[in-house]
C-alpha cells in the first residue's frame, strides 16, 4: 500500500512519460544551443564590399595588337584584349566552366582556358569545349593613355 | 612487473589472441599485405605531417615562403616534405589497390560489411586529405586545382552556391580557404581517420582474414583444410620486410625526385597551359573535360557530379548490393572491371591528350 505511493519504486506511467518528455526536451535544447552556433560559425560571414563598376587597366600604349592582359576587377580577374585591328575589348576573366582564369592566345586569336580547354571568341562567346556560358563583356575605353574597363551600364 | 600489469590489463587475453591469430595461405595470399602497407604509409603521413606542422604557416602571405624555408633552410626539411608528398601518393595508390583486391576477392561479404564500409570511407578521407593538403603550399597548380575542385560543388541544385562558399570560406579561393583547408587537413580529417582506422583494424582482428569464395569451395571439394601461417612472428615479419622496402623506396624517391614547390599562387595570373591535377584525380578531370556543357538542357557538371555520387554510394553499399550468389559476384567483378577500365582509359587520355 505504502510502497505503491513511493515514487522511487513504482513511478506511475504518467509521471514517467512526463520525466522522459522533460529529459528529451532538455537534451534537444542543450544540443540545439551547441549545434546552432557551431553551424553558424562554419558559414563564413558576408563581407560587404562596394560593387566594382570600373577599374584602371594599365597604359594602352604597352598593350600590343593581338595580345591580352589580365587585371584585377574587384576580387576577380578581367581580361583586356587588343585585337589585331587595334580595337580594345574587355571581358570577365573567370571561365564560366569551373572558375579557372582565362588567357589570350595570339596563335588562335581568341580567348582560351587552360584548365579544361575551353575556347571563347573575341566577343566572349563560348565556341568550343566545356564552358556553358559566354564571358561577361565589359566596356573598354581609353582616357589619356589609361585603359578604363567598366561594367556595361 | 608483468603480474602487476596482468592484474590491471587483459594481458593474458591479448597474448592468447596474438598466439591464435593466423593468416590463411593460398594463391591470393599476397593481397593480404596491402592493408598493412596502406597502414604503414598512413603512419608515415602522421609522423612527417606533425614534423611539417612545426614550421608551416597557414596564411596566404606566408604559406609558400614557409614551405620554401622548410625545403631550403631547415636541416632535412627537403626530406621530410618530399617524403610527405611521395607517401601521400603511395598511400592513395596502396589504398586503391587494397580496395580493388578486397573487391575482386569478395572479402566484403557477410560478416565483413562494416569492415568494407569503414574501408571505403577511409579511402574518401584519404582523398580529402590529398585535396586539402595539395593547397597548403599555396602554389599556382594548387590554387587552380582548388578553384576547379570546389567549383564542382556549385553544380548541386539549390544549395550549390552556398556549398562553394562554405568550402572556400567565401566566394573566392583566398587565404580564408587556406586556413579552412589547413584546419580540415590537420584536425578534422585526422580525428575522423583515427576513429575509422581503429574500427577497421578492430573488425579485421575480430573477424580474421577473409578467404576468397573460390579457394573456400576448392578446399571443401578436396576435403582439405586451408593451410594457415601464424601472424606472430611469421606474417608480421613479412609485413615488416615489406615496410622496410617501402621506406627505402620513399627515401629513394625523395632523394632523387624531390617534390617540387612550383610557382607561388597569383590570383590574377591565367591558369598555366598544360595544368593537370594529381594522377588520382586525372580521370575525373578528363571526364569533366569531355562532358559537354549541356546535355538535353541539363548542365554537364551536374551530370558528372550525379555520376560520381552514384558511383561513390554504390561503392559504400556494395556488400548490400551483392546478394552473394555466383551470378551477383560475377556482376560485381565485371562492374568493377568496367569502372577500373573507365578510370584507366580516362587517365591515359588525359596523359596523352594534353590539350588540343
Amino acid at each position: 500500500m505504502a510502497s505503491d505511493r513511493n515514487p522511487m519504486s513504482a513511478p506511475s506511467p504518467g509521471r514517467r512519460s512526463l520525466l522522459n518528455w522533460l529529459l528529451g526536451t532538455w537534451s534537444a535544447g542543450v544540443l540545439g544551443s551547441i549545434v546552432f552556433p557551431v553551424v553558424r560559425y562554419l558559414v563564413p560571414p558576408e563581407i560587404p564590399e562596394a560593387p566594382t563598376l570600373s577599374v584602371m587597366a594599365g597604359p594602352a600604349s604597352t598593350l600590343a595588337p593581338n595580345t591580352g592582359r589580365l587585371v584585377p576587377f574587384g576580387n576577380s580577374p578581367a581580361i583586356v584584349v587588343r585585337l589585331a585591328s587595334g580595337e580594345l575589348r574587355a571581358f570577365a576573366g573567370t571561365c564560366t566552366h569551373l572558375s579557372c582564369t582565362v588567357q589570350y592566345r595570339p596563335d588562335l586569336e581568341h580567348i582560351w582556358c587552360a584548365c579544361h580547354n575551353g575556347h571563347y571568341d573575341l566577343h566572349g562567346r563560348n565556341i568550343s569545349g566545356p564552358p556553358p556560358r559566354p564571358l561577361e563583356a565589359y566596356d573598354a575605353n581609353v582616357q589619356g593613355d589609361e585603359i578604363v574597363i567598366s561594367k556595361k551600364g | 612487473m608483468k603480474a602487476w600489469l596482468a592484474d590491471r590489463l587483459p594481458v593474458a587475453e591479448v597474448e592468447a589472441a596474438i598466439a591464435h591469430k593466423t593468416v590463411p595461405q593460398h594463391r591470393h595470399s599476397i593481397w593480404y599485405y596491402l592493408g598493412g602497407m596502406t597502414l604503414f604509409f598512413f603512419g608515415v603521413q602522421v609522423v612527417t605531417g606533425i614534423l611539417l606542422l612545426l614550421y608551416y604557416r597557414p596564411s596566404a602571405a606566408e604559406a609558400y615562403d614557409s614551405v620554401q624555408f622548410i625545403m631550403t633552410r631547415v636541416p632535412f626539411g627537403w626530406l621530410i616534405r618530399s617524403i610527405h608528398s611521395w607517401a601521400a601518393n603511395l598511400l592513395v595508390a596502396a589504398a586503391f589497390i587494397h580496395l580493388f583486391s578486397v573487391l575482386f576477392l569478395k572479402a566484403y561479404r557477410r560478416p565483413r560489411e562494416i569492415t568494407w564500409i569503414t574501408g571505403v570511407l577511409l579511402l574518401f578521407v584519404i582523398l580529402a586529405f590529398g585535396f586539402t593538403g595539395y593547397l597548403l603550399p599555396w602554389n599556382e597548380l594548387a590554387f587552380f586545382a582548388t578553384r576547379v575542385g570546389t567549383d564542382i560543388a556549385g553544380a548541386v541544385p539549390f544549395v550549390g552556391e552556398a556549398t562553394v562558399r562554405f568550402l572556400r570560406g567565401g566566394p573566392e579561393v583566398t587565404g580564408a580557404t587556406l586556413t579552412r583547408f589547413y584546419g580540415v587537413h590537420v584536425a578534422v580529417l585526422p580525428a575522423i581517420a583515427t576513429v575509422l582506422v581503429g574500427l577497421h583494424l578492430l573488425l579485421v582482428q575480430y573477424h580474421g582474414m577473409s578467404v576468397p569464395p573460390s579457394v573456400e569451395s576448392e578446399a571443401r571439394r578436396a576435403g582439405r583444410p586451408i593451410p594457415a601461417m601464424p601472424f606472430v612472428p611469421h606474417f608480421a615479419l613479412r609485413d615488416l620486410f615489406g615496410w622496410t622496402v617501402a621506406l627505402a623506396m620513399l627515401a629513394g624517391l625523395s632523394a632523387f625526385l624531390p617534390w617540387e614547390l612550383g610557382v607561388r599562387a597569383d590570383p590574377f595570373a591565367p591558369a598555366p597551359a598544360g595544368i593537370q591535377p594529381e594522377w588520382y584525380f586525372l580521370w575525373t578531370f578528363q571526364a569533366l573535360k569531355l562532358v559537354p556543357a549541356t546535355v538535353l538542357g541539363v548542365s554537364g557538371e551536374l551530370i558528372a557530379l550525379v555520376g560520381m555520387t552514384a558511383g561513390a554510394l554504390a561503392l559504400v553499399f556494395l556488400p548490400m548490393l551483392d546478394r552473394n550468389t555466383d551470378r551477383s559476384r560475377a556482376i560485381v567483378t565485371w562492374a568493377a572491371i568496367g569502372a577500373l577500365g573507365f578510370m584507366v582509359a580516362m587517365t591515359l587520355l588525359a596523359l596523352v591528350g594534353g590539350h588540343s
